[in-house]
């Protein structure tokens, strides 16, 4: 199959490229960029003209359910709302049900992914036993089975030497870490923001000091163990400072932070809207404009979706217990390009925090339009309106706080190593011979 | 659920539910204390009936326990007339199996038109509210009887018309509210109710750790000092402090509460000659507050109850002609 993709305006971090271009794939790679392959003759015409044509995005946090939560969401499902999110790389957690804490899991959960072939799938291994922070897991078998990095996925460790250990062990064996500061003690309970919104509605708080403390422990451990850490999810404009201070002083840390925090804050809770409940909790206005101010100065290294679909019955209940996470991964080009915005990042900054950046954290190859290079690539409309419903998702997850909004920005095609994974409905350029 | 807009004032601004004092108007806070004065008086007479609610199904849904709020709430429905159904569904929602929703559906298909709603999460009755909106039920009412520290809107009612009894002008005073506020749905609704009414002082009293986070954002001044605080009041409001509280990270022991922030008459005699003292009960005596001081001659606890029940009457019929 040789792929034409014409007119587009091509965007491409890893070379600091972007012009209008023409994008030749062919048997799954990438053909040529401007200069067309000798004997090229292509089986099908992809009209980019008013697209942006970026490499495919690399998610760092997307939950497929599977296994063991396939009420919420299924590897059908989600991986098709990542195809129409453009996403062709996405991480998972690894707290499904049980925990992706042994190799047969991982497995079965690779082959399930391959099969659908809708995008890459790259989980990250349990750190300890059913996520218990008792037990290490068997990080090679795991790692062998496909696993790209380690996490307790939102659970904290709460014991401290279990963290210290887990970091010696997997650093041993040169495992990545991933990590979520927060302090299990401090968050015991709590559900929101400790601030005014808090206080007004009666809902019980997760303090500051929970990210600042569980910071404060990695970055001390860091320095003791020289493992590299990712930071998954900062929440907070202290968390942010303590992060910036750390690369200045040249610990070996990235982090991420999920797209709804960049445009929400506490007060969008408003009464008890069960949407807002998010992990970590919206944060003050201030915490909000730091973590849009850190991504565009690069102490934060990527964006990622941090796709939680929950049905109906997990939001359908009082604020405190309604289950935390909004699904994201079709919501991640949108919300990242009204951050791109509204902070005036050029483009390929902009797409960088979802593609090569990300890519560098799960450790694999740069997204690249280069010859050879594999053919991921997600063709967008920059400025196409769309309104947020229940009926727009693919998700089987349909609980966002932005629902009824309008967004800007809609994927168009989206293609995983050659092959057209997902592309408009009334498709309005044809095949041609 | 979206519920991003206030959902208790419908587009016309009349009542349609009562979920919070919070962005309550002043005028209909004063119109529920005014309709409340002649139900006030309708406990002494013979007859203790009017028929504004007859025919209409009042269900008393209370997921946590009570006996005050849930007693006074059925005789002011009784006193309105109305048929009263009381369901003491005890434990949390979930632990149940059926959904709180659920629960509201059901009850709605059998004909109630105002449900009176107790639960320990913070936003439950609001969220009640949001799902009969989106069912189209503008004809079901719900009345917050106290959802888990947010509000407890009726009693905030209440305390309002009790000061406003003893002390006429809400302009004119201070008030103190002493204890756990943290935890505590009592004193958010009155002090939104205060504040609303243009309370000058409303002061709040405690230790730091029964204190939430920001709470002079609410408008109060933050005292730890009671004797400091007590200072020239014209009301004391108490708040109960529950048992499970009393010893652990909050606080070392009920005693030593009660040294720091129990109401005696010593520290009473810091407010003003004429202050008066409440509680919204039960009470804990010797922990919150000393015998001396709750049967005192300046204790007007009892007569709090009392005016509850006109309260909870002209909230019902406001609502339920709305």
């Amino acid at each position: 199959m040789k792929i034409e993709i014409t007119g587009g305006r091509v965007v491409d971090p890893a070379q600091a490229l972007d012009r209008v271009a023409s994008v030749y794939v062919a048997d799954g790679t990438i053909a040529g960029v401007d200069a067309m392959p000798a004997g090229w003759r292509a089986d099908r015409v992809i009209d980019a003209a008013q697209c942006i044509v970026a490499p495919g995005f690399v998610d760092l946090a997307a939950r497929l359910r599977e296994p063991g939560l396939e009420h919420k969401a299924t590897l059908e499902s989600e991986l098709a709302a990542a195809a129409a999110g453009g996403v062709t790389s996405l991480a998972c957690p690894p707290d499904t049900d049980p925990p992706l804490d042994e190799p047969g899991l991982v497995e079965m959960l690779k082959h399930r992914a391959r099969v659908i072939n809708q995008a890459h799938v790259y989980p990250v291994g349990a750190l300890t036993l059913g996520l218990r922070g008792e037990t290490l897991t068997e990080m090679s078998e795991l790692a062998e089975a496909g696993c790209v990095a380690f996490s307790n996925a939102d659970v904290p460790l709460p014991d401290t030497q279990m963290l210290f250990r887990a970091l010696q062990y997997a650093g041993t064996f040169g495992h990545r870490v991933w990590l979520r500061p927060q302090d299990a003690h401090l968050a015991r309970g709590g559900v929101a923001h400790d601030g005014e919104v808090a206080t007004r509605l009666g809902l019980p708080a997760i303090p500051v000091t929970a990210e600042t403390i569980a910071l404060a422990t990695i970055f001390a451990l860091v320095r003791e163990t020289r493992v590299a850490v990712h930071l998954c999810r900062l929440s907070s404009a202290s968390g942010v400072a303590m992060v910036r201070a750390a690369k200045a002083d040249g610990l070996s840390v990235t982090c991420d932070v999920s797209v709804h925090h960049l445009h929400l804050c506490d007060v969008d809770i408003g009464w008890f809207d069960s949407q807002a409940h998010l992990m970590p909790p919206l944060r003050a206005t201030r915490d909000r404009d730091a973590l849009r101010e850190g991504v565009a100065d690069g102490t934060i290294d990527a964006i990622c979706s941090d796709h939680a679909p929950v049905d109906d019955d997990g939001k359908q209940v009082p604020f405190a217990e309604a289950e935390p996470g909004a699904t994201g991964l079709e919501l991640l080009l949108p919300l990242m390009l009204k951050w791109a915005t509204e902070m005036r990042v050029p483009m390929t900054r902009a797409i960088a925090t979802v593609t090569t950046a990300p890519a560098s954290i799960i450790g694999i190859a740069q997204p690249a339009f280069r010859a050879g290079s594999p053919a991921d690539c997600c063709i967008f409309a920059a400025s196409d309106a769309w309104t947020v419903s229940r009926d727009a998702l693919r998700s089987q997850g349909k609980n966002t706080p932005f629902l009824d909004l309008e967004v800007l920005g809609r994927v168009r095609y989206t293609l995983l190593a050659g092959q057209v994974v997902h592309q408009p409905i009334d498709r309005a350029d044809s095949s041609r011979p | 659920m979206n519920s991003s807009r206030n959902p208790q004032l419908n587009r016309a601004g009349d009542l349609t539910h009562l979920l919070t004092l919070e962005g309550l108007p002043a005028d209909v806070i004063t119109h529920i204390l005014d309709t409340a004065e002649p139900f006030a008086s309708i406990s002494e007479r013979e007859v203790k009936k009017v028929p504004l609610l007859r025919g209409k199904a009042v269900f008393n849904l209370f997921f946590e326990n009570s006996t005050r709020t849930r007693t006074t709430f059925e005789i002011a429905a009784k006193r309105l007339s109305a048929d009263v159904i009381n369901l003491n569904i005890g434990a949390s929602s979930t632990s149940k199996g059926e959904t709180l929703l659920d629960t509201v559906d059901n009850l709605c298909a059998m004909d109630a038109d105002l449900f009176v709603v107790r639960h320990a999460q913070s936003g439950a009755p609001h969220l009640i509210a949001s799902h009969l909106a989106a069912m189209g039920r503008s004809d079901v009412h719900v009345v917050n009887a106290g959802d888990g520290r947010h509000a407890h809107p009726t009693q905030g009612l209440l305390d309002l018309y009790t000061i406003r009894h003893y002390k006429r002008d809400f302009r004119e005073l201070t008030v103190a509210i002493v204890g756990d506020v943290l935890h505590s749905r009592v004193a958010r609704s009155l002090i939104h109710g205060l504040t609303t009414m243009q309370t000058p002082q409303v002061r709040v009293i405690a230790p730091r750790t029964l204190l939430p986070t920001r709470v002079e954002a609410l408008g109060v001044q933050v005292h730890n000092d009671m004797r400091e605080g007590l200072r020239d009041c014209d009301v004391v409001v108490m708040l109960r402090l529950q048992s499970e509280r009393m010893k652990g990270a909050l606080l070392p022991s009920a005693g030593e509460y009660f040294k720091h922030y129990g109401l005696t008459v010593d520290k009473l005699a810091l407010a003003k000659p004429d202050a008066i003292v409440m509680h919204p009960g039960p009470m804990n005596r010797g922990v919150e507050i000393d015998s001396a001081v709750a049967d005192g001659a300046r204790s007007v606890i009892l007569p709090q109850v009392t005016f509850g029940i006109a309260v909870r009457m002209a909230v019902l019929s406001i609502i339920a002609s709305n």
